[in-house]
């Protein structure tokens, strides 16, 4: 039984502008790979534990120890629009997220 | 103050930067006002490619806010990843914790001004990284008229420690006091600078109102740009009033943030989203379990040093403190060192307390910082004064001599001509000068207008050049008179 | 005709470096002039950097005449996967969104090349962001097998796999994480090495799916990626993820034999789907391996079945999240024009910048991970993950090797699959469990078939036994003794 997925729903979770062609598509592509997909749920794997992580480590850190920055041109090199040493972005509206 | 019909149910979620050298997940220092994008990576800035390495003594610390408000430390914890999209946010997710946070229940122990004790709960408490700072420009500088944003990631990637409470506080004047013991709680830990002006703590609010009586939770409003602990007062006052005027009229409560607009003391509806966020919490798989082991928990736990709570009771029971006196002196630390270091010169703590609390407090307030007063200066204090050498505005002058320059208190007091005279045999022959040349006032007294004796006191202060310990001179005069 | 220098092994450009018989400059030139010849036909690279080829060509030149300690990478000619960032150098991942990022380090596994005196000649085309299985994603057109250029390399790693099997580079980095380096290597005829999971730091390795991404090699020989890892493996502090464990010398006792290993043959591998020709090339294969002394056995490995959907799964989870940073705020492509807010410039920029299949995979992945399906996708998957973990440790309880196809099929035409994207997921479906799994696995040609197109075969080893995966390979290798060389490079110089 193919999967019902509110693509536009999803596109807004993940901020992607869609055409209407490509919601079309994506709708019947994305029901096909859940149907193949969703056969996970097939294996009896209640008392399974998932695996997060292949080669499974613990305890991993960093010492508390300053290293240096970039200097701010650098930080700034890529930056699609700059305004002095700031990265500009259009106004930021109040919703957010 | 809640309405009598309804409680108020109030939950608190700070969220703590922590002081370490360098960032959560990267080698940037962690510095408050360094110059915009001065202290950023590419693993802080989201750069493609970089990936995530926890501080370790950032953990070291929040382990020891943990043990500090009791939480059980978890023996394994994950980071999650929590997924939104802001312009401020590098990577487009926080790496946070979830359902494994590494600090399970706990709780803080508060008083009210009128000595009532109260346990708030402590749901948990968590550790995750901070945003960047985002100016808004192009209009008044405030978000909504805005024409465009500009970017500082100085402050992205930050350790941030947030900490949970139980919906346990009743009251405006609760929470505060919690906020108040949390914040003192954390700076004798010494794992932040704590300060709400500067944003290393942060305190955003859920209220709500329940009738009397009845245990089922009403709707949460959460609060939100509570700057400073009267902010929170504030903040919370107005919002339980607006609560209760709905609920009185039959308006039910929208489950929404509010802004709190500290210039015109009201709560503001944040324009409302289509859409709950969905953050799709997943395992972070970049970093592997945190599984501390005890014998490093017991180090972190050895190195608490006394907490507040501990120490407001050590000074009530065992220095004989007033708890009011306790409170104030627990709540500034400076004040605190101060004190128990003149105490360990051998001051007396009643008297020392007295002048932190009030001369002291009065002279840091006015210089902005600790000036160059040091506890010797107030043992000395105390110990002139109970030797009747110097009178309390003597004292006092001498003080903030001292605290300008770093002048023995004693010296001060020489310069400056404040010692005030004891001395029976000299201030006695003093004394019989004055009944000698005011008999007629002498006469007064002895006819029963014992008033009078303030006059005579006041001319043995002239002839003593105003250095004559006024009690002793009334106690001589009086004795003469009487005699 | 005698061999080109851009066509010798690594090895043995190091033993005539050392010996003083030729320079680096010399073997640069020769890929360069390998590159200027095939490259309008194969379109391998994205950016040559030759100039900073040569400058280095020279400096590995005045260090290699003091006669100083010479690495078994130095001075020789490396094409680097467009996936690795390259400090000051562009890097895009085959992607609109990247098309003029310049990242401001370098990728550890590249700084470790680079510091040893590797040479690069450039960066290779690759499906965007890693996600395909034959490198007909790239923003930047599709790459063309040498062995037949309307057919496609493989991928996601076909650049780097194409321009070693040309000659332009003599080995390359890719990335493996669902087979992205072992299916190309396949389809090309070269050797693809994907190691342990860790083995090689991934800081630099521009994320696509984090619990799955593993660093690989393309080199013409087992011994070179041999070489090549001892180079590239070893802790990295900067990669929580990276194995802190010693790395061995890879090379020393590659020519052990196989005399006695165990080897499994993996049943399931052998059923529909799998060409003819590719099926009997490699049974050839392992009955070589049983003549050179091997015991060959049948295993099964019962969750593999599963496996392609719990990839299909956890990949684009894990990317939906690496990918959200492409935002237009800091680097990369930002949509052009007025914005309303930044919110919305966001979904312009990523609607303008990715193409269908990453927006593909990041919806899959969205979806899968929002509100009421985590437990049913992403936490059923990673169960899947556990059950195949075990499966390949009861397997390694009786074998020491396990043996495959690596791909279903030879080179299949540019365009053809295109359409069908659970077709192309299925051309992964031999090598996706050793990344679930984590496990060192290598693809090594096995011959041709029939349309003279290459075929590989797919050794795999416990995880951190990169050791027995060598020697293994290395003998059958030796004992194939095959000479490929594509239609292409006859008459080539």
């Amino acid at each position: 039984m193919p999967v019902e997925i509110d693509i536009e729903h999803v596109a807004k979770l993940a901020r992607i502008d869609l055409s209407d062609d490509e919601i079309a598509r994506l709708r019947t592509q994305l029901a096909q790979i859940l149907e193949h997909a969703a056969l996970v749920g097939e294996v009896a794997a209640a008392d399974v534990v998932p695996t997060a992580s292949p080669i499974p480590r613990a305890n991993v850190y960093r010492d508390d120890v300053p290293e240096p920055s970039l200097p701010v041109d650098e930080a700034l090199r890529n930056a699609p629009e700059r305004d002095g040493d700031r990265f500009r972005v259009p106004r930021i509206a109040e919703t957010g997220a | 103050m809640s309405a009598p019909g309804y409680e108020a149910v109030i939950g608190l979620e700070c969220h703590v930067e922590l002081s370490t050298a360098t960032k959560m997940f990267c080698s940037c220092a962690n510095v408050f006002g360094a110059p915009p994008n001065t202290q950023t990576c590419p693993v802080c800035l989201g750069h493609p490619g970089t990936l995530p390495v926890p501080n370790r003594e950032a953990i070291a610390r929040i382990i020891k806010i943990g043990l500090a408000l009791d939480s059980e430390i978890a023996p394994h914890s994950l980071f999650h990843r929590k997924n939104y999209f802001y312009p401020d946010m590098p990577k487009n997710y926080q790496i946070s914790q979830y359902d494994l946070p590494i600090c399970v229940g706990g709780h803080l122990d508060i008083e009210l001004a009128d000595g009532t004790a109260r346990r708030i709960g402590i749901t948990r408490v968590h550790m995750e990284e901070d945003t960047g700072k985002s100016t808004h420009g192009g209009g008044s500088g405030r978000i909504h008229d805005a024409t465009y944003a500009t970017l500082d990631f100085n402050r992205a990637g930050v350790p941030l420690v947030e900490c949970v409470s139980e919906p346990d506080m009743r009251s405006p004047e609760e929470a505060a006091a919690y906020l108040r013991e949390l914040r003192a709680t954390l700076e004798s830990l010494d794992v932040s600078d704590v300060k709400m002006e500067e944003g290393s703590l942060r305190c955003d609010a859920n209220v709500s109102l329940r009738p009397h009586g009845t245990e089922a939770f009403g709707t949460k409003v959460e609060i939100k740009n509570m700057n400073s602990i009267r902010s929170l007062e504030r903040a919370l006052t107005y919002e339980i009033e607006r609560q209760t005027k709905a609920l009185d009229v039959g308006e039910a409560i929208v489950q929404e943030t509010r802004h709190w607009d500290e210039d015109a003391g009201s709560t503001a509806s944040m324009r409302s989203k289509e859409e709950a966020f969905d953050y799709r919490y997943f395992p972070e798989p970049d970093i592997p379990a945190m599984e501390p082991d005890a014998g490093w928990v017991d180090d972190i736990r050895a190195s608490i040093p006394e907490l507040p709570r501990a120490r407001r009771d050590r000074y009530v029971e065992t220095l004989g403190l007033k708890p009011e006196v306790a409170r104030v002196l627990v709540g500034d630390r400076g004040s605190s060192a101060l004190f128990d270091a003149a105490v360990d010169l051998g001051a007396d703590a009643v008297p020392a307390a007295n002048w932190i609390t009030q001369d002291v407090a009065a002279l840091r307030n006015a210089g902005g910082d600790d000036g160059e007063l040091t506890a010797q200066h107030v043992a000395d204090v105390v110990q002139l004064i109970a030797a009747g050498a110097v009178s309390n505005a003597g004292a006092k002058q001498a003080l903030e001599a001292s605290f300008a320059s770093g002048e023995p208190v004693e010296a001060a007091v020489d310069r400056l001509g404040l010692r005030q005279v004891s001395d029976t045999g000299a201030l006695g022959a003093l004394a019989d000068e004055v009944l000698a040349e005011n008999p007629d006032v002498v006469q007064k007294f002895r006819d029963g207008k014992e008033g009078v004796i303030g006059f005579l006191v006041g001319q043995l202060m002239q002839k003593a050049a105003g250095a004559a310990n006024p009690k002793v001179a009334q106690e001589l005069l009086r004795e003469r008179l009487q005699g | 005709m005698s061999a080109e220098l851009c066509d010798l092994t690594g090895a043995e450009l190091s033993v005539r470096l050392a010996a003083g018989e030729t320079s680096a400059s010399a073997v640069l030139a020769s890929s360069q002039a390998r590159i200027d010849a095939v490259e309008d036909t194969v379109g391998a690279f994205l950016t040559r950097t030759d100039q900073l080829a040569s400058e280095r060509a020279a400096e590995l030149d005045a260090y290699l005449s003091t006669g100083a300690p010479q690495s078994p990478v130095a001075g020789i000619p490396v094409a680097l996967k467009d996936v690795f960032t390259t400090n000051g150098v562009r890097t895009t991942c085959g992607s609109k969104i990247l098309e003029t990022y310049v990242p401001p380090y370098d990728a550890t596994a590249w700084a470790r090349l680079a510091g040893a005196g590797a040479v690069l000649v450039g960066k290779t085309n690759c499906d965007e962001f890693a996600m395909g299985s034959s490198n007909e994603n790239s923003a930047y057109g599709p790459v063309h097998n040498p062995w037949d250029p309307d057919r496609v390399p493989g991928g996601s790693s076909g650049g780097s796999a194409a321009a070693v099997a040309s000659g332009e580079a003599v080995w390359a980095l890719g990335t493996d994480t669902g087979g992205s380096v072992r299916q190309p290597a396949s389809l090309c005829g070269v050797v693809g090495l994907k190691p342990t999971y860790g083995r090689i730091s991934r800081y630099g390795l521009i994320a696509f799916a984090s619990s799955l991404d593993t660093v690989g090699t393309f080199t013409r020989t087992v011994r070179d990626a041999a070489s090549m890892l001892g180079v590239l493996a070893g802790h990295d502090p900067r990669d929580a993820t990276s194995l802190d464990v010693p790395v061995p010398d890879y090379t020393d006792g590659l020519d052990r034999g196989v005399a006695g290993l165990r080897v499994g043959v993996v049943t399931e591998a052998f059923g529909e789907g799998v060409e003819p020709g590719v099926g009997a090339s490699v049974r050839a294969a392992i009955d070589r391996l049983e003549s050179l002394g091997a015991s060959i056995g049948e295993v099964e490995l019962p969750h593999a079945a599963y496996a392609l959907s719990a990839y299909y799964l956890i990949a684009p989870s894990e990317c939906s999240s690496n990918l959200a940073r492409y935002d237009g705020v800091r680097y990369g492509y930002r949509a052009p024009g007025e914005h309303a807010d930044s919110i919305e410039m966001m979904f312009a920029t990523r609607g303008q910048g990715f193409g269908p299949e990453v927006k593909r995979r990041v919806m899959l992945g969205t979806y899968a991970l929002s509100a009421g399906y985590y437990e049913a996708y992403y936490g059923q998957a990673q169960k899947v993950r556990t059950l195949v973990i075990q499966d390949y440790e009861t397997a390694f309880e009786r074998f020491d090797i396990l043996v495959s196809p690596t791909s279903p099929t030879t080179a299949f035409r540019i365009g053809e699959k295109a359409d069908d994207p659970m077709a192309m997921y299925l051309n992964d479906i031999f090598t996706i469990p050793a990344n679930l799994a984590g496990v060192p696995a290598i693809s090594i040609p096995s011959g041709l078939d029939d349309a003279g197109l290459p075929v590989g075969v797919q050794l795999t080893a416990p995880a951190l036994d990169e050791p027995t995966l060598f020697r293994a390979a290395h003998a059958l290798e030796s004992a194939l003794s095959l000479d490929l060389r594509p239609p292409l490079l006859q008459g080539a110089g």
